[in-house]
């Protein structure tokens, strides 16, 4: 396949940039073995990648370095035995203390796009480099031709429990786009109908824009993307029609961003598994 | 496999009032039967019993579990009763004290739900399910959903029920 070389540098970008919501494009993951445990201190493996079909590590791995796992009391802990192959990240988590996990990343910051004198496309980070503010001055030409800036907010996580669900990881930290369970994550079953809200930067979201993709998509011809907007109080309502683990991608964005950004956008990637009756 | 889960109403409850004796509404007696499976590879099927209410509220009868694997190793697997591990199993300890048993495989097999007994007798009248939930290692998974009025009315019974695969025929006496 070819792919045109501002598209490649932007999903290259740190990896998790590859958040776009085409439904053709690259798609960032993390995907546990199990999301529901029993037993005593149960362990979970992950594997976590970029790529097109759902959910085939096929095109680049995530990153260990970022990755944060929250435990059910909210203390931040490691993972074990990570690993980064060709496709995929892989790690296991062995769940020690009862209740839910939530594992994944969140980043952001500053981001420019611009054209130079001789027409090309400038992005400030650059591919594969991580963005820190303070050099935005140095780095942006501040006159450039079609100087874009925006303050970029990025999370993508799942969700693992170990016998009863529980909500402290929910907590919200007040920036990016966040989700806050009305139904638990982790309490997905067919046939029903699940309520999510969503904040930025801590406040109710309204107009996010999110698709839910199930997994196995090499498997069928359509895609069969659930789309939805969450309502004025930031909620979101999805009726599970199939069991299975799904993809879900949010995107928002507002023009309150603080200069010298001129629009605020923030990206949320997480993993339900809705399980059969 | 055959399961056959006898809740016993086994035991009948005598009474005895100014010289009337009569048999109390006291236990359901309830057989379950786990079918026999033509199969390669044979599990006897982890398999729980528990009264639900209409707001999901369930009460547990029964949980047969493999309960000698070393480290509690079989104490892994029960989530995979599903609907039992969301309403009951990941709320609970198991074992549930003097409610769980080992596996047991094809035939009938009979459990005795005692009325009198504190957890159900205390529970509020209405419409329940008595829900049979049977999850094979290396097999199917299914559950039988039972209407019945709280608490059990003489004249309900005997109920019957079948299952179509993971589990057989069930009968539910009133003693």
């Amino acid at each position: 396949m070819k792919i045109s070389r501002p598209f490649k540098v932007l999903i290259s970008m740190g990896m998790l940039v590859g958040l776009s919501f085409n439904a053709s494009a690259h798609r960032a993951w993390i995907v546990p073995s199990s999301t529901n445990l029993s037993g005593d201190a149960p362990w979970v493996t992950f594997d976590a990648a970029v790529s097109n079909s759902l959910f085939v590590p096929e095109h680049v791995p995530l990153r260990v370095k970022g990755l944060m796992v929250k435990d059910p009391n909210g203390n931040l802990i490691d993972v074990e035995n990570a690993h980064t192959g060709k496709y995929r990240t892989t790690f296991d988590l062995n769940l020690v203390t009862e209740g839910t996990y939530k594992i994944g990343y969140a980043s952001g910051g500053l981001r420019a796009s611009w054209k130079d004198k001789e027409g090309n496309r400038k992005r400030w980070p650059g591919r594969g480099q991580t963005a820190n503010d303070a050099d935005f001055a140095t780095a942006v030409p501040k006159n450039a031709d079609e100087l874009q800036v925006s303050q970029s907010y990025r999370t993508l996580e799942t969700f693992v429990t170990a016998g009863e669900p529980s909500n402290k990881v929910f907590k919200p930290t007040n920036s990016g786009l966040e989700l806050v369970p009305v139904t638990h994550p982790n309490d997905l079953f067919v046939g029903e109908t699940a309520k999510f809200q969503f904040l930025f930067q801590g406040k109710p979201a309204v107009g996010v824009k999110l698709a839910f993709v199930k997994g196995n998509t090499r498997y069928r011809n359509e895609q069969n993307q659930i789309d939805l907007v969450t309502d004025k109080k930031g909620y979101v309502n999805v009726t599970w029609s199939e069991a299975g683990m799904y993809l879900l991608e949010a995107e928002f964005e507002d023009d309150l961003a603080q200069a010298p950004a001129t629009k605020r956008t923030a990206s949320y990637g997480a993993t339900f598994s809705v399980l059969p009756e | 496999m055959k399961f056959k889960i006898f809740l016993s109403l086994s035991l009948v409850y005598c009474l005895v009032f100014g010289g009337f004796s009569y048999a109390a509404d006291n236990s359901l007696s309830v057989e379950v039967e786990i079918p026999r499976m033509n199969v390669a590879e044979y599990h006897k099927p982890y398999v729980a019993v528990w009264l639900e209410d209409s707001n999901r509220k369930a009460t547990q009868v029964a949980l047969w579990y493999d309960l000698d694997m070393k480290d509690n190793e079989g104490k892994k697997w029960l989530k995979d009763i599903r609907q039992w591990w969301r309403r009951v199993g990941r709320k609970a300890e198991q074992p549930f004290d003097g409610l769980t048993s080992a596996t047991k495989g094809p035939g009938k097999h009979r459990l005795s739900i005692d009325l009198d007994a504190k957890h159900l007798a205390s529970i509020p009248s209405g419409d329940y399910q008595l829900r049979i939930e049977a999850s094979r290692e290396v097999g199917g998974k299914e559950v039988i959903n039972i209407p019945l009025s709280w608490p059990p009315k003489a004249s309900d019974y005997p109920i019957s029920a079948k299952g179509s695969s993971e589990l057989g025929s069930v009968s539910i006496q009133l003693n």
